[in-house]
């Protein structure tokens, strides 16, 4: 198998309400590898995350995103989800009234669809949700709740994990997944998401914290800042930001220019 | 508006023709009386005000073809079971074009002086029994159409609970309207009565088969609750998009009695509902919800009334709307609160979920407040769907128009989730899915 990459951005500017917010980014991600994305409050993290989503709120101005070679930008949200991209969401929003079964079978029959696989009944469903839980140690009254309804901040994230596990993508991209779980939901997370790695996907992890990149240990570590990946490097950039801060790198930032 | 009424009737004469020795009855004088009544007023226009926003002048300018008696159809029990409502039921009673199907029925085991059968049986038996019944309908407003059911009156389901009798299982009534080769009408008269510390639940369902011909279904259904009863009442309506269908129900709660009406509005080009309750001893409560569905050029008119007559009593209203394409929607939402109710506790709440640009609703409380102690809110909402729902829905491969059907099913689950039948709740998801992802 050529080493096509998964993911490849190059140049990529997005505005938001004329304002512009990705002032270039570019970056590859190879299949098995897993990138983590750090950077102060409102570098334009979360931004990079819903473009590549296809949030219709942000609006690309130039540049390109590649999935395996093929253009991403133009693809509806659901299609790029059912070409295997999946976001694992910041702010994951309250559907009342959906019901999460009903959502998540939707949600796999229609990648299944996609893939020209056969949609799955409700017994085989059942079993590949079943699974999933024991994996994620999620209980199985959050099957029969609306989506996110109530949940509590950590509970939502683990749902957003949950989801990922059944729908098996290509690229998952989560942003700050790690921010309100606890140090025990942390660990079974990270597990869970260790568990679904392998050398045919690839992961874009958003974080604030090196505590996180403890337990899935990335690849490369890049330093977002003011729309544009200022600096990258190995696990151990992230060490180094926990104990400077962003200062240092922001000094560096100066000196190539941006701001 | 004469001319309009006029092919109605002209169509008693032909009615009276077929009563045979039955128009010497006292109740055939309650129709001569009903007869007059509705030629009195007529039908109503745009320029009454109860009928502000919904111009039945369509229905008005149609012939229909009454069904005087029951004719020979092809509806197999299959098909029966195929268009309507198919779980676990205590009693099954079908009727086709306004008249009693038995073949397509399935009557349970009865005891303990229930009574469950078809009105035109106990017109024979009993007319007496029929006529107080149908007295005892206030005639609260000038209703035409009201009128007219009871001067067409000649079948519809016939229940009575006496007092300590529970029924378990629902009761389903299943109206058929067939229109294969002309118009036709049925005014269908449906009697309910729920004895003492008595609990049924009834499903009442509308539906058409075959032919392109308008239907018309006006029925009349009247439900007396005694002292501590509990009766659960589903109208679920979902004739071919061609019909018409104005519906009145009434209700009168005794002391202590609750009478829970949820009405569902899915089909016809017009539908006219008058949904009305009357607290009349203390300590009643109601509760009347309703979804509405107006796809392409439908109109659905939703008028309820909650008469508060007695003190301590408690309503709850939730009506929830889904307008698309050049969909209507009307909600008048009427609540008197007499001036012996005091403690009358009262909620009134409708929702609109607007789903295109020339979809309308128009939404109005009507407060009769005559007691000094009581508390009542209302409030009406109109909405959209919401962007982040949908990108959410979407970023996990669900396609566009299967996410809006998602959330707008979930718009109206709120009131699906107040149904105490778990199999009547999954059959409403699938109805109400049909129909949204359309
Ligand atoms: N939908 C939006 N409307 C208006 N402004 C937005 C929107 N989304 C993002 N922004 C702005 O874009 C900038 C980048 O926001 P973004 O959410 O991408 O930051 P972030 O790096 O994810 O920050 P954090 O670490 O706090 O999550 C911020 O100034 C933010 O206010
Ligand atoms: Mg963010």
């Amino acid at each position: 198998m050529s080493q096509q990459p998964i993911l490849e951005i190059r140049d990529l500017h997005a505005s938001v309400e004329g304002k512009e917010i990705l002032k270039g980014i570019n970056l590859t991600v190879n299949p098995g590898e897993v990138h983590a994305i750090m950077g102060p409050n409102g570098s334009g993290k979360s931004t990079l995350a819903q473009v590549l989503a296809g949030h219709k709120a942000y609006e690309v101005t130039s540049g390109k995103a590649l999935l395996r070679g093929n253009d991403l930008l133009e693809l509806d949200p659901e299609e790029r989800a059912r070409e295997g991209v999946f976001l694992a969401f910041q702010y994951p929003v309250e559907l009342p009234g959906v019901n999460s079964t009903y959502f998540l079978k939707a949600a796999v029959n229609a990648v299944r669809k996609h893939r020209g696989e056969e949609e799955l009944d409700a017994a085989d469903f059942l079993a590949l949700v079943r699974q999933k839980m024991k994996v994620l140690d999620v209980g199985e009254a959050l099957l029969r709740r609306s989506v996110n309804e109530g949940f509590s901040g950590g509970e939502k994230k683990r749902n957003e994990i949950f989801q990922m596990a059944v729908l098996e993508p290509t690229l998952a991209i989560l942003d700050e997944t790690d921010s309100g779980l606890d140090i025990d939901a942390l660990r079974v997370v990270a597990d869970g998401v260790n568990k679904l790695r392998s050398p045919e996907n690839a992961m874009v992890l958003v974080t604030h914290y090196q505590r996180l990149l403890e337990y899935i240990v990335p690849d490369v570590v890049h330093v977002l800042y003011k729309g544009r990946i200022i600096k990258s490097g190995g696990k151990e950039l992230a060490l180094e930001l926990e104990e400077h801060g962003y200062d240092w790198v922001k000094e560096h930032a100066e000196e190539v220019g941006v701001g | 508006m004469h001319s309009t009424t006029e092919s109605f009737l002209k169509n008693f004469a032909l009615l009276e023709h077929s009563l045979n020795g039955e128009s010497e009855l006292p109740l055939h004088q309650l129709r001569r009386r009903s007869l007059e009544r509705f030629s009195a007023l007529g039908f109503p226009t745009t320029r009454d005000e109860d009928w502000r926003f919904t111009n039945i002048a369509p229905l008005a300018a149609t012939h229909f073809r009454p069904v005087l008696l029951p004719e020979p159809h092809s509806i197999t029990p299959a098909q029966a079971a195929a268009i309507g409502y198919a779980g676990q039921s205590a009693h099954r009673l079908v009727f086709v074009n306004g008249h009693f199907a038995p073949g397509l029925s399935q009557l349970g085991e009865v005891g303990n002086g229930v009574a469950v059968g078809n009105l035109a049986a106990v017109i024979k038996a009993d007319a007496g029994v029929v006529e107080q019944f149908i007295e005892s309908l206030p005639a609260t407003r000038p209703d035409p159409f009201a009128a007219l059911n009871t001067a067409f009156l000649r079948d519809g389901a016939f229940i009575s609970v006496p007092n300590g009798s529970i029924i378990q299982q629902p009761i389903h009534l299943l109206f058929i309207g067939a229109a294969p080769s002309e118009a036709t009408v049925a005014h269908l008269r449906n009697l309910i009565s729920v004895g003492a510390n008595a609990q049924a639940t009834i499903i009442e369902e509308y539906v058409s088969v075959g032919g392109g011909n308008p239907t018309f279904t006006n029925p009349v259904t009247q439900i007396a609750a005694g002292e501590n009863a509990t009766v659960n009442h589903y109208r679920i309506q979902h004739e071919q998009e061609s019909g018409f269908h104005v519906g009145t129900f009434h209700a009168t709660l005794e002391r202590a009695s609750t009478v829970n009406s949820i009405t569902f509005t899915l089909g016809s080009a017009i539908v006219r509902n008058n949904t009305n309750a009357v607290l009349g001893g203390p300590g009643a409560h109601c509760t009347m919800d309703g979804v509405y569905l107006a796809n392409g050029t439908q109109l659905v008119d939703n008028h309820t009334t909650l008469d508060h007559a007695a003190p301590n009593c408690t309503s709850h209203e939730l009506y929830k709307g889904v307008l698309n394409d050049r969909g209507r929607g009307v909600f008048s939402g009427r609540i008197i609160v007499r001036q012996d109710a005091q403690k009358t506790d009262s909620k009134q709440s409708n929702r609109n979920l607007l789903l295109s640009d020339t979809a309308i609703i128009d939404s109005k409380p009507q407060l009769e407040i005559f007691a000094d102690d009581v508390k009542c809110t209302h409030g009406a909402t109109i909405g959209q769907l919401s962007d982040e729902s949908l990108f959410y829905l979407r970023a996990r491969g669900i396609g566009l128009a299967q996410a809006r059907a998602i959330l707008t099913y979930a718009f109206a689950e709120e009131v699906v989730e107040h149904i105490a039948i778990p199999e009547l709740c999954d059959y409403l998801e699938a109805l109400l899915n049909t129909r949204l992802e359309h």
